[in-house]
This record gives C-alpha cells, structure tokens and sequence, in this order.
C-alpha cells in the first residue's frame, strides 16, 4: 500500500464568475521515502492539490469529490479536529515565500517551540533543545544565538531553512514543499536543495516537490506528475519523463527550456497561452495550443494510457501511433 | 575605442546614502568601480544574485540614476551635458522585469506605447500616431484590435510585449532588459525570448540582457559579464565563461544551476558556497568574495584584484587564478 493514495480528485473554487475547477480529476500515489515532483505553470493546479491533500484550502475553495488516503485512513471528510492530528505531526508543508510564512513579531525561537510543543508532549525545556537540535540539522550557525532573533535578522535562505526546521521538528511522514526554492538565489537554491536531499535520505520521508523549474525536479525527483489545466498529463519516473515524454504539452514544455543543444538556435515554444480556467474545453484542455491535434483531441478527453511499467500519459497520439502499429486505421 | 563598441563605462560608481542614525549615513557601494563595454549589435548578458547591482548597473548606464562617479560613452561620445543625456535617452530604451507594475493601469495600450512618441514629439498629426502604435503593437506580436485595452486584461506574457513596444517606440539603437522574462510561465518565456532575437536581428539592436536565470542568459548572449557585491568579477563570450569559468564565484554559480536533465543533474559535482552574501553596507575589504571563497587568502583582504584580460577578450578579477 502507498503512504499516500489521492484518487480522482476534484475541487473547486466558486467565484463569483462560476465554478473554476483547479484540481480536476487527479490520481497518484506516493511510495514512502520517495521524492514526487510536481509540475506544471501557473493556473495549472499543483499547489491547489497540494493545499487539498492538507485541506488548507481557501474559503472559496472545496474539495468536491475524491479520496485522499494516509497510510490507508481516508482524510476527505474527516473534519478539522481530524486534520490537526495530520497536519505538522504525520504531513508537513513548506510554502514559497520564507517571507509571509513566519511571524515578524515573535522570535525564531517562540515559533519552532510552538510548533514542537503543539504536536509533541514536550514541556518548554524539551521544546527548546529540540528547535536547537532542529536549527543545526538544517545548517544554521550558532543555533542558541540565532534562536532568540527575529525573522527579519535573518536572510531569506536562512528563513526558508527555518521553515524545514519547523516542518521536519515532529518527524513527519511526507513534506510538502510548495516552490520552497522560487524566490532564493541560485547558490541558495543549491544549499537548500542539498539540505532537503541530505534530509531526505536521513530521516527516510517522503517528498511532494510541487516546482515550475524543471532543472529542480531533474536534481531531486524520482517520480513526476506533469499537470496542466487541473489535470495530470503524464506520470512516471524522472527519467521517462524527460527522456521519453509522450504528452505533447511534455514535450513542448522540454523544447522550450533552454539547453547546451539550443545554443545559437530559436526555442520552439508552445504556442498560444493557457486556457481559462472558466470555460474549459470539452476535449483535451490542452488541444487549443497543441501542434499534434487530431479530431477527437477536441471532442473528447484521452484516458490515461499506460506507456510501459514506470509511465502513464494521456495523449490521443499515442493511442493513434499504438493502432498504426497495429495496423488498424488511425482516428 | 574600437569602432564597433556602442555603449561603453569607465569606473562607473553608483552610492546610495543610507541614513544609519539620526545624524549619520552611510554609503552603500552598490555599484563599484565597474568598467565594460557593449559591442554594436551584441548581447551582453550580466548575471549576478540579488543584491549584487545588476539592476543598478542597468539603471545607472542609462542615466536613469545619476552616477556617483565613472564614464559613460554612447557611440564614441561621451554623455555629460544635459542635452546629451536628452539626446542618449532618444536613442536608448529599457524593458522592466514585472509586466504588472510597469504599465500604467488607468492607460490603454495605445497610450502606453504612444507615450513615447508623445514626450519626444514624434509625429506631425493623430493618424501618424496611431499608424506607428499599430506598426509597433505588429511587431510585437500583439493584436491590433486590442489597442484600446487596458493592461489588466493582458497575460502576463502578453504585457510584455506591450513592454517591449514601448521600449521600441522610438527606434532605439540599445535597450536595457531588465529582468524581461523572470516572471513569466516557461512556454510563455520561449515566446519572448524568440521575439527579443528576431527584433535584434530585423532592427540591429544592442541588449544588455540582466537575468539570474543563467540558461536563459546563456542562450540570449554573446557575451556574459558577472557581478558580485557591487564588482563585476569575470566577463567572457557565453560559451566560454560555461565550459571554463575561472573566477571562483562564476565556477560556483555555474555549477549551482540546476540542469533540466536527470542524468547530468546525477553526475554534476556541486560547488556549494557556504553562507550568505554579506550586506553590501558591511562590504569585506578587498576582494568581496574572499569571505565565502575556498581559495581565499591574505591578499585577497588587502586589495581588490584587478579586472584584467587574461586572454582571448576573456576578464576575470581574481588573485589566485593560479590555485583556482
């Protein structure tokens, strides 16, 4: 059994100009110890599943249907006193912006020991060497010094490695990590990284790793979702999905990124720009800006169709390049 | 000066003064002692982590910013006089990084792009205007029925280009792109980058093109100048300061960025700086990198090594490139 099973879910946010579905029918499993890479643009639904697997959503915003399965207890309807339980002591989330997500008024320290002192039985001495043993985990000099400042005495990798500290204090299962590194500095992009992977493979949890950089899921990822417009594109290992994408968005995501081979030559981008969200086609969401698109792209969704034993992708052509082979006619 | 250098700096500095108490101030260095020069046509991208001037260095160059002190020389002439910066601005233009505050929201997108025409008294009546905004919004891909909009109903990628239209309005011969595609989706960001190099080559612009993003400097450039606290530490072409970067800083950043490629990004050995680039109020003496480079020793706190040609047009600034 996966430690992490969410299946076809659903949620919607009602505006007052209708109902957008962000997340619309998406289905993955995380293995423990596993490092699960999300990607996809903006609008296309990866931290909106990531805020429903917590159930942090806004207001607005609700989960309308589907599973979310820890360690085999279902997580969809089990209320709020249900998710406290969950949240920070078995799923931890770090969001983008080290920034907002800490308190300015208190010190580093107040809110480490907080967080221990809420999910563990720890009484405030306990809670104290336990946010310093966190603060030299994650490589902060001179933790019982750095643990009565205040967050804007310190830089924003620092913070973002606060964050960890925080999230990683109770042990968790899995770790969230919304775009943890977007608003860092490449050579601070790298110590974080590093620190996660060192993490990772210390502490033996899992990862959901939601990132538009794809250079970041190459570093750090052994599955990858690629989403787009709600819905999952394509699935499988890091390696098939850079090295044999079979979604056209896949695909013409790879050709856009600059690379060695692009040197002195145009990029070939994808045309067009992303859809609304309002008025969503009824065939595949990404078949208005698709160059392969055949008929039925626009008519009716593909099925998510198992490529080989590590990829899924849910692309009309390859249910068409499977008939040629076939020899049957092709749609 | 060579003929076919356009822009060029000689010791340019830019200090702010930052109050530090009541009566006192300080001032920050945020551009140092900086000299470079942009050949006619090129792209030279200036790379560096935030903080470390780049944005200043854009600014400063186009006289957006008063320089503390320094040169600048535009087509072999120096700008000093007032009338000359009039005349610099005429022929320079600058594309700003965030699509969203750079555009008047209560303008539509014929006054944006008109705006220019307008200060400088560009045309001799209303139908030679609106003839120019719509040759401009044409050639930046943008759709003329859309000239009485207003920015927030654009994408982000397309208020770009409504950026960028302004930013060709009056014909430029150099354009400053700060930032120009940070902000934008990936499959959007291919779109602008393509666009920045068919304009280059239909109108023979000159870019200096600042971005932290460096595959996406690599694959704009001819050239690339890297900056660190204020300095500018190595200059070179762009494939050259990749395959053989020589100051330790570029060497560490290079080898920071994450590559798109599971099995490169596997075997690639990176060079982890430790800590954290240090205030640019409380720059170390010397060399500004000394407290976070491996190789640094007691020259480096002394003085500032000197930005030199080591051959082959590639400068590096760095004591101890025989040990690095």
């Amino acid at each position: 059994m996966a430690l992490l099973e969410v299946k076809d879910l659903h949620t919607s946010f009602y505006t007052p100009a209708g109902e957008v579905k962000a997340v619309n029918g998406v289905s993955f499993n995380l293995e423990r110890g596993k490092v699960l890479g999300i990607v996809g643009e903006s609008g296309s639904g990866k931290s909106v599943t990531a805020y429903s697997i917590m159930q942090i959503l806004e207001k607005t915003g609700k989960i309308v249907s589907g599973s979310v399965k820890f360690d085999g207890q279902e997580l969809v309807g089990i209320g709020e006193e249900g998710m406290k339980k969950i949240r920070g002591n078995k799923i931890s989330i770090i969001f983008q912006d080290p920034m907002t997500s800490l308190n300015p008024t208190y010190t580093i320290g107040h809110q480490l020991m907080e967080a221990i002192m809420l999910h563990t039985p720890r009484n405030k001495q306990q809670a104290w060497d336990r946010a310093v043993e966190m603060l030299r985990l994650v490589n902060v000099n001179e933790p019982e010094k750095r643990m009565k400042q205040y967050p804007f005495e310190f830089s924003g990798g620092m913070r973002q490695r606060v964050m960890i500290a925080m999230a990683l204090a109770c042990e968790p299962d899995i770790l969230i990590a919304d775009e943890p590194t977007t608003a860092l500095d490449v050579t601070i992009q790298a110590q974080i990284l590093e620190l996660m992977q060192s993490l990772q493979k210390e502490l033996g949890m899992a990862i959901i790793m939601i990132t538009h950089d794809l250079g970041v899921v190459a570093q750090l990822c052994d599955e990858v979702v690629v989403m787009y417009a709600g819905s999952i594109c394509e699935q499988g290992t890091a390696d098939e999905i850079f090295y044999n994408p079979r979604h056209e968005y896949t695909k013409g995501l790879m050709r856009s990124i600059p690379t060695l081979e692009s040197d002195g030559q145009r990029l070939r981008p994808i045309t067009g720009t992303p859809i609304d969200l309002l008025n969503m086609p009824a065939g595949c969401p990404f078949a208005p800006r698709c160059d392969a698109a055949m008929k039925i792209c626009l008519r009716e969704r593909a099925e998510r169709m198992q490529i080989n034993d590590n990829h899924q992708a849910a692309c009309w052509v390859n249910v068409r390049d499977a008939r040629n082979e076939e020899g049957g006619e092709a749609e | 000066m060579s003929q076919d250098t356009l822009v060029e700096v000689k010791h340019l500095k830019e200090y702010f003064n930052i109050n530090t108490g009541l009566f006192s101030s300080k001032p920050l260095k945020a551009v140092d002692d900086v000299s470079f020069a942009i050949r006619r046509g090129e792209t030279l991208g200036l790379v560096g982590e935030s903080g470390c001037g780049k944005t200043t260095v854009g600014r400063t160059l186009l006289h957006l910013y008063k320089p503390t002190d320094g040169e600048i020389w535009f087509d072999g002439k120096q700008i000093v006089t007032k009338k000359d910066i009039a005349e610099y601005r005429e022929k320079t233009a600058m594309v700003f990084q965030d699509p969203y505050s750079s555009l008047n929201p209560r303008m539509t997108v014929a006054d944006i792009i008109g705006e220019p025409l307008d200060v400088h008294k560009m045309y001799s009546n209303e139908k030679e205007r609106k003839e120019r905004i719509l040759e401009l919004m044409g050639q930046v891909g943008l759709n003329s029925e859309h000239a009485n909009r207003y920015a927030h109903e654009f994408s982000g990628g397309q208020r770009q280009r409504i950026g960028i239209a302004r930013a060709l309005a009056m014909k430029p011969q150099f354009v400053v792109c700060d930032e120009p595609v940070s902000a934008l989706d990936v499959s959007i960001q291919a779109q602008v980058i393509n666009m920045f190099d068919e304009l280059q080559e239909k109108m023979g612009l000159t870019y200096l093109f600042i971005a932290h993003d460096l595959l996406v400097v690599r694959h704009i450039s001819d050239r690339i100048a890297v900056m660190y606290l204020g300095k500018m530490v190595e200059l070179a072409d762009a494939r050259e300061i990749y395959d053989h970067p020589l100051h330790p800083y570029t060497r560490s950043l290079m080898s920071a960025v994450p590559l798109p490629d599971p099995k490169m990004a596997r075997e690639n050995k990176r060079i982890v700086l430790s800590g954290d680039i240090p205030s640019p109020l409380n720059a170390p003496s010397g060399c500004p990198f000394r407290t976070r480079c491996p190789y640094a020793s007691d020259v480096c706190a002394e003085s500032m090594p000197e930005f030199k040609d080591v051959g082959g047009g590639h400068f590096v600034a760095c004591h101890n490139l025989d040990k690095v």
